[in-house]
């Protein structure tokens, strides 16, 4: 009995994250600065790509570690239809004295754009119910499925994730 | 077997709502949570079981490096210096491992807490113990508990106002309005916010 029911809530968890979406393109020379209305639209497209959505900042030291992965991430599937998104949450006002040196400083491929709208108790659970609002967090999804992590990643554990959307 | 399936559907029903609605393991609000004993930035050891004239508590989960921590130390400050006298101090939590946390230690929160002249206890979860129990998940984190025949109920978990970056531009103090709903013995209206805050830091 115990095992009929633990089974059903382990199958429902693996069921439970799912949310489907559409929409919008944008363009970047420097860093475009969005609330939440103008960055959900690149949070649920459906245009047949697998989006890497990262949650960041300069100043959160976990997040900084784990951006190379990203990198090499965008990199390695470039041909495959997958873009990797930047979602900066530095406080608008250093985007000119930290965030714009760091992106120099590494050379970032990826998009990056800064998330600015202060009611974040609005916003947080729109992107995830899940989501406490620590970060790194990182969200994947593709037309078909949809997944939120609030958890750091080393590359082969980020390329395993991303390998569960394309197959 | 009809009331096995019963129980069963109950069962999952409650699990999935139980999964659903809480992002990580955890205190939710009305539940109980622990005390426990842990270093302060004097020397001490610190339980709330110690504060005996005590209605309740503003546990926060906050540190020394993180910039969404250091943009509220003075309003944590406020907060105690306007709650401790109607019986809601102010007990602030170090849960970093200082050894992936550079400048998290017990000896760099003793150097903080005398700058910013801290008017409440800033202790240490050595071993990080406590802070999983309470499901805390970023600093600054807040757990208010309210006492009663002494057992500590979650009264209300998450943020301390709705703007972190500018206190000129807060417009919903969910700390304040919940412990001011508590004095008046009613049940905060919001009981749960989030807000953006840096992971706490383990090896």
């Amino acid at each position: 009995m115990r095992k009929i029911q633990l089974f059903f809530c382990v199958a429902i968890l693996f069921v439970s994250c799912k949310e489907e979406g559409r929409k919008d393109l944008v363009k970047t020379d420097s860093i475009p600065s969005y609330n939440y209305a103008e960055l959900a639209p690149l949070l649920s497209k459906n245009d047949g790509k697998t989006y890497v959505i990262n949650f960041w900042a300069t100043w959160c030291a976990p997040c900084v570690k784990e951006l190379p992965a990203f990198e090499k991430l965008l990199d390695r599937y470039k041909g495959e239809n997958v873009k990797v998104l930047l979602v900066s949450l530095d406080f608008p006002s250093q985007i000119e004295s930290k965030l714009i040196p760091f992106i120099k400083k590494n050379q970032l491929k990826s998009q990056v754009v800064l998330m600015n709208d202060p009611d974040q108790d609005s916003w947080i659970p729109k992107i995830s119910k899940n989501w406490s609002g620590a970060i790194p967090a990182t969200l994947i999804y593709n037309s078909k499925k949809r997944v939120f992590y609030e958890r750091s990643f080393e590359y082969a554990e980020l390329e395993n994730e991303l390998q569960k959307f394309l197959n | 077997m009809k009331t096995i399936k019963t129980i069963l559907l109950v069962s999952v029903f409650a699990l999935i709502t139980a999964f659903t609605l809480t992002p990580v393991e955890g205190y939710k609000v009305g539940d109980i949570a622990t005390d426990f004993k842990l270093e302060n930035v004097d020397g001490k050891m610190v339980s709330l079981s110690d504060y005996t004239e005590a209605k309740g508590f503003v546990v926060i989960f906050t540190c020394n490096t993180c910039p969404y921590s250091v943009v509220y130390e003075d309003r944590i400050i406020a907060l105690d210096k306007k709650y401790k006298s109607k019986g809601y101090p102010v007990i602030a939590i170090n849960p970093n491992d200082p050894k992936a946390s550079n400048g998290d230690s017990l000896a760099d929160m003793k150097i903080r807490a005398s700058e910013k002249g801290f008017t409440f206890p800033y202790l240490f979860d050595k071993g990080q113990k406590i802070y999983p129990q309470y499901g805390a998940t970023r600093t600054p984190h807040v757990y208010i508990l309210k006492k009663e025949n002494n057992k500590l109920h979650v009264a209300y978990i998450g943020a301390i106002d709705n703007n972190s970056r500018n206190p000129n531009s807060v417009t919903k103090r969910y700390v304040e309005d919940a412990i001011d709903a508590l004095l008046l013995g009613k049940k905060p209206e919001k009981n749960t916010s989030r807000a953006i805050g840096c992971s706490i830091k383990s090896l």
